[in-house]
């Protein structure tokens, strides 16, 4: 078994009276792959993040984290296989102080104290926040919060991190630092990722693409490849980066770039080739 | 309608333990009918200077001079309702504020308080509804039936309602999908020129800045860390990185084309396409 998530032909609607959200829904993740998942508002992404661990069912079709079913009675074991961090932190701490905030999953899974101390230095070591512990987790900035956040998901020690949205609310720098954090992360540690984000700049780090549209699943593959499709994902209202834009107008101008540029180093390379051959 | 800060200062609960100095000595100047971009990291003091904007908050010392308006600490109050009747803001994640019945009611509601005319009303949240693109039907719905884009739609149409003279907007876009923030940024810029306004923008987005405004103020702990027109700011890369911001990407690109090609093309707003053309031009040796 190498997949570590598997969907199954998943459908799922909200209610018997509303329209389906996802449907007809099949994918895998690898153990340690990073997988982005990008879409338009209400493409149906952040469905398939509660549906990963659990916090919806669906309808129709199957669901397997780690080899198991996703249902009622497996729940608990999934969602200590998989860990969720939202969009705003705010609404995810329970704890007065940030050591309790990251004990709080632990305690629910019922992991003895000795190991849940442990476990509380060893994350927030990994996301830089040692000195905070005493803090209250409200009063800290937006990028430290999501950091605290983050560190109560590895306390728990998941196979699976999902990032919904996690860094929108943050400043760009406070985006990298997170992003930075959590490869280094997965780096050190038995990992899978995946990341829900309209950010273009995470995308590209990704190892492998999910472009939802409408509730299915519209196109699969490596970043690369994904953003080959630049017309395609203009019409079904995404964006694309620039150096694809540019490469873009730069072929349309009667430049022939050899292979589809990812970042500015590539396309640069591509410039100076050309160039040198003039 | 300018604006003037002159050394304003704003601390929050002066006197006591949780102290908080948000603005220090801040003075600039906008000028009427422009579009200006407030740019700052958490905590820098953006959205305690945007409250100034309409009276929310008066400053603890210095002046805020809005058209004829003076805010002051001193000054009395009974302008301030006017004032809110000129400048709309709209705030993040507007459509959390969202609460009557209709949508009609709810763009109709600023209006209603200030006492204006039943008919006029009705012109009004119609204009309102057209210039957000919304459809007619709309009207009649439950704003909590809408998608998240199209309630943050009825939100502005509810401040555009109030046809303000300045129009503060904080993080507008934020948690839109691409199409949804390049739609929303747009429909604010044809308004602007249309209506003459005079916008405040609050972003993180330099790309944003770089394409919509023509001034830009970065603020620092509560102090003017830059300011000037967005081709000579967003340049800076030393002084950027000091408040942790990045040179837009265009900029970035091309500084790297004169490093490493030797060729230096300068941004003056040109478009993509534009943009290929000169370095096409550049690459086959025609300049």
């Amino acid at each position: 078994m190498s997949h570590f998530i598997e969907f199954r032909n998943v459908s799922f609607r909200y209610r018997e009276d509303q329209p389906w959200v996802l449907v007809n829904v099949s994918f895998t993740v690898q153990a340690d792959e990073w997988l982005a998942i990008i879409g338009h508002n209400g493409s149906g992404k952040s469905t398939i993040a509660k549906l990963m661990n659990g916090l919806l069912l669906p309808q129709q079709g199957e669901i397997f984290v780690d080899g198991i079913a996703v249902n009622e009675e497996s729940i608990w074991d999934i969602r200590k296989r998989v860990g969720m961090v939202f969009q705003n932190p705010d609404n995810q701490f329970v704890g007065t102080t940030v050591r309790d905030d990251v004990a709080f999953g632990m305690e629910n899974h019922g992991l003895p104290r000795q190991l849940m101390l442990k476990r509380v230095q060893s994350s927030l070591a990994a996301v830089g926040m040692s000195d905070y512990q005493a803090h209250e987790p409200h009063r800290l900035s937006g990028g430290q919060k999501q950091r605290i956040a983050i560190a109560s998901v590895l306390a728990v020690a998941p196979q699976l991190i999902i990032l919904d949205e996690a860094t929108a609310m943050l400043d760009p720098k406070g985006r990298l630092e997170i992003m930075e954090t959590i490869r280094q992360v997965q780096e050190t540690q038995d990992l899978s990722l995946i990341t829900i984000t309209h950010d273009l700049k995470e995308v590209i780090k990704a190892d492998r693409v999910l472009v939802m549209n409408q509730g299915r699943t519209w196109l699969e593959g490596t970043p690369r490849e994904v953003f080959a499709a630049k017309d395609a994902l203009r019409d079904i209202g995404l964006d694309t980066p620039f150096v694809t834009k540019l490469a873009a107008e730069l072929t349309a101008a009667g430049l022939t770039i050899q292979r589809e540029p990812l970042n500015h180093q590539e396309l640069l390379e591509e410039l100076w080739t050309l160039h040198s051959k003039m | 309608m300018d604006i003037t800060f002159k050394d304003v200062s704003y601390i929050y609960q002066p006197n006591t333990p949780f102290e908080h100095r948000a603005l220090s000595n801040l003075s600039f100047h906008i000028r009427s009918g422009s579009f200006v971009a407030v740019i700052g990291h958490t905590g820098s003091g953006k959205s305690t200077l945007l409250q100034h904007l309409n009276g929310l908050l008066r400053p603890t010392a210095g002046e805020v001079d809005i058209g004829s308006y003076k805010i002051s600490a001193e000054g009395k109050t009974k302008d301030i309702k006017s004032l809110r009747e000129k400048a709309g803001v709209v705030f993040q994640y507007p459509e959390h504020q969202l609460f009557e019945e209709t949508v009609e009611k709810d763009i109709g509601f600023g209006p209603l308080n200030f006492h204006v005319e039943q008919e006029e009303i009705k012109r009004r949240t119609q204009e309102a509804i057209e210039a957000v693109n919304l459809p007619e039907e709309l009207l009649q719905r439950s704003p909590f039936d809408l998608s998240g884009g199209q309630m943050r739609r009825v939100a502005i149409a509810g401040v555009l309602a109030m046809e303000p003279e300045v129009l503060v907007l904080d993080e507008p876009t934020a948690g839109l999908d691409p199409r949804g923030q390049r739609e929303i940024m747009d429909m604010f810029s044809a308004l602007h020129k249309e209506k003459k306004l005079t916008t405040v923008l609050v972003t993180h987005s330099m790309e944003d800045a770089l394409r919509y405004a023509d001034h830009i103020i970065i603020l620092k702990d509560g102090r003017k860390h830059m300011e000037g027109p967005p081709l000579e700011v967003l340049v800076r890369k030393e002084e950027l990185e000091q408040v942790q911001l990045d040179v837009p990407e265009v900029i970035q690109f091309l500084s790297g084309v004169e490093e490493k090609l030797g060729y230096s093309i300068s941004y003056h707003n040109q478009d993509i396409a534009q943009l290929a053309k000169e370095l096409v031009a550049m690459v086959k040796g025609g300049r």
